[in-house]
């Protein structure tokens, strides 16, 4: 198999605060593929966008990775100093973030930001930069671009903005592309655009996408798999199909019958009693463990290391027949 | 744009007429004029005659109808102190006021914007600390006692700088200049101090406050993650996201500086409009005070007229609401 374009193993982030160091990220690992898309699904504060943020090397302080390693096409990254790592971002990791709305620079027009964009990783003349800009955003969608190059961003509409953001995340062709929660600020009909947007560049250019978001119906339909997140740890990654309709992880079961359906018979939507724990207040054991309707002993005791079955790995006690095989993530 | 500045124009045409009673009515509330030209022993008839002359018999609106219409040419009477017309006075002070708030504005802006922007970026650091105290200082500390402590510092102790006046200076046309030479400009240096020190302070805490908002941005966040270098994200989007409350302050201030420059001048005794103000208060010299009223006025409109049309410049999102007004 080819090497993947990402690979995370066992990373961990802590957030040092008065109380002690929160961990946000405990050990958590995966790869993906050239092409692939890799949905991060879970509840807010189970550290999806953490790890991306990780992955380009932008945790706010106080926090910071204190374990593992992060590789890109098999190179490491987390460990580059300052200066390198930033030719590393928007060059080789391109990067979308949730709200359009506030992510481009209100006082310049969104050519000045693709050029400068461009010409900070490309040694394009100026010129060149710009042509390459008004490519961008005809590849992007966005109409007239040769004229919209030289509009302000609150000309444009929250759907627009947000492909002058992808258009601005693909300015050096970057191997991967992070997308935290690209759709959620937006109306439904326009994410389906930016969703099939997204698709598309990525199967084009062949470019990895992580998608973080808690909208199971995007990863649903544009993600070739998925990882569900919980209390910064993976529950349960696998392809999409089989997590989605057949889910191992009592939390993963409840993610997937909190859907609602248009077919079928009418019934309530499934809830997770509960919330998640505070990082400060993490459960000994499996931290799922006081909202799992499965919880026996040994979770609240052990904590659950994933374990291959049916093809993909979950971290759950009630899969673990035989003990002796447990495999990494892969 | 042009229907923007038609109409504050004729919102600066309001504020001056506003200003021009207040200044015309001073003659009326200060005592009777005539008192203060003729003298003790000038006998009834011959006052009345005065009265005549000057147009002081006539109703309050036509007095008020003609000093305005004189003003508008430029003429606000004659100083009763130095019997010369006022214009002519302000203009041969006018140099040296402007020349001192140009410097002190310089100074303000250079500094406040340098430190303002270190502080915002290493608000932790050693040096950020030593400016927010040096801010402390400067807005707390009132001008004259900076004026009295400076001059007691570097004109009296170490005789660096001198302690008072313009120095020598060099006329082009009406306007007589500092710059051009070297005694001209160390006696530019301690009052550009006092007169900026608390507009730097004031600019460097708005620019430090902006810049920490400005740095939790979504667009900064995004600035970083295109790989941008720090140099442009600091400098090219994070400052002037800053800009537009820093125009405004400026703006603002530097009415101050050109006309509350009176404390600063009596301290150096700079022979500038402020000193002129004062002189003219000691002797209820009222045509002198009234005419320093209206150009004050007309400063502040002018500044205020051009810091708006300045915000535009910076943020393009306020073009089109001046364009199409609501």
């Amino acid at each position: 198999m080819a090497e993947p374009v990402l690979s995370v193993r066992d990373l961990r982030v802590e957030f040092v605060t008065r109380r002690g160091a929160l961990k946000a990220i405990d050990g958590v690992s995966f790869d993906i593929a050239r092409g692939e898309v890799l949905g991060v699904v879970g509840e807010s504060g189970a550290g999806k966008s953490v790890t991306g943020s990780a992955v380009t090397g932008l945790i706010d302080p106080p926090g910071r990775i204190t374990g593992g390693e992060i590789l890109l096409s098999g190179y490491r990254i987390d460990n580059l100093p300052p200066e390198q790592m930033r030719k590393v971002r928007g060059k080789r990791i391109g990067m979308i973030f949730q709200d359009p709305l506030t992510s481009l620079n209100p006082l310049y027009r969104v050519g000045d930001q693709l050029t400068e964009t461009i010409r900070t990783h490309t040694n394009l003349s100026a010129s060149g930069a710009r042509k390459r800009a008004i490519d961008l955003l005809a590849e992007v969608g966005i109409p007239a671009p040769d004229r919209r190059i030289d509009s302000y961003p609150h000309e444009f509409s929250g759907g627009m903005r947000q492909r002058v953001v992808i258009a601005l995340a693909l300015c050096a062709e970057p191997e991967l592309i992070i997308a935290d929660e690209p759709t959620t600020a937006l109306d439904v009909s326009v994410q389906a655009q930016i969703i099939a947007l997204l698709k598309r560049l990525g199967r084009d250019h062949g470019t990895a996408i992580m998608l973080v978001t808690h909208d199971m119906g995007v990863i649903a339909e544009t993600a070739d798999r998925v990882a569900v997140m919980y209390a910064g740890r993976i529950a349960e990654i696998g392809p999409v199909r089989q997590v989605v309709q057949n889910p191992l992880h009592p939390y993963a079961k409840g993610l997937m019958g909190a859907i609602p359906s248009l077919k079928g018979d009418t019934h309530r939507l499934t809830q997770i009693p509960g919330s998640m724990p505070r990082l400060s207040a993490i459960p000994p054991g499996c931290a799922f463990n006081p909202r799992c309707p499965f919880v026996f002993d040994r979770c609240r005791v052990e904590r659950p290391e994933p374990i291959a079955r049916d093809l993909h790995p979950v971290a759950c006690h009630l899969y673990d027949e035989a003990p002796a095989r447990t495999e990494s993530v892969a | 744009m042009l229907a923007f500045i038609v109409r504050r124009a004729f919102q600066a045409l309001g504020v001056l007429l506003t200003v021009g009673l207040i200044a015309f009515s001073m003659f009326r509330f200060a005592g009777d004029p005539v008192n203060q030209i003729v003298s003790i022993d000038t006998p009834a008839a011959e006052r009345e005659e005065v009265r005549r002359s000057l147009g002081l018999d006539d109703p309050v609106p036509i007095q008020f109808a003609r000093y305005l219409a004189r003003g508008a040419k430029g003429d606000f009477g004659v100083s009763y102190q130095f019997r010369q017309p006022v214009s002519d006075l302000l203009a041969e002070r006018m140099p040296a006021t402007l020349e001192l708030a140009f410097c002190a504005t310089v100074f303000a802006i250079v500094f406040g914007i340098l430190m303002g922007v270190f502080s915002g970026l290493n608000r932790e650091s050693f040096m950020a600390k030593v400016f927010q105290t040096i801010s402390l200082i400067g807005i707390s500390l009132p001008t004259f006692l900076i004026g009295i402590l400076l001059i007691y510092l570097f004109a009296v102790t170490l005789g660096w700088l001198p302690s008072y006046g313009r120095g020598d200076t060099i006329r082009i046309g009406w306007w007589s200049t500092g710059f051009l030479t070297k005694s001209g400009l160390t006696a530019l240096i301690l009052p550009s101090i006092t007169l900026g020190l608390f507009q730097m302070t004031l600019i460097m805490r708005i620019v430090r406050a902006e810049m920490l908002e400005v740095l939790r941005t979504d667009y900064i966040k995004f600035a970083r993650a295109r790989g941008l270098t720090t140099r442009a994200i600091n400098f090219g989007h994070a400052l002037k996201n800053t800009l537009v409350p820093v125009i405004t302050i400026v703006g603002l201030q530097l009415g101050s500086v050109i006309a509350f420059s009176i404390i600063t001048e009596t301290v150096f005794q700079w022979p500038g409009m402020g000193l002129l103000f004062v002189q003219a208060v000691q002797n209820v010299d009222i045509p002198i005070m009234a005419a320093y009223l209206m150009l004050v006025a007309l400063i502040f409109v002018v500044i205020n007229l051009a810091v708006d049309i300045l915000y535009t410049v910076v943020d393009p999102r306020l073009r089109s609401s001046i364009r199409q007004p609501a």
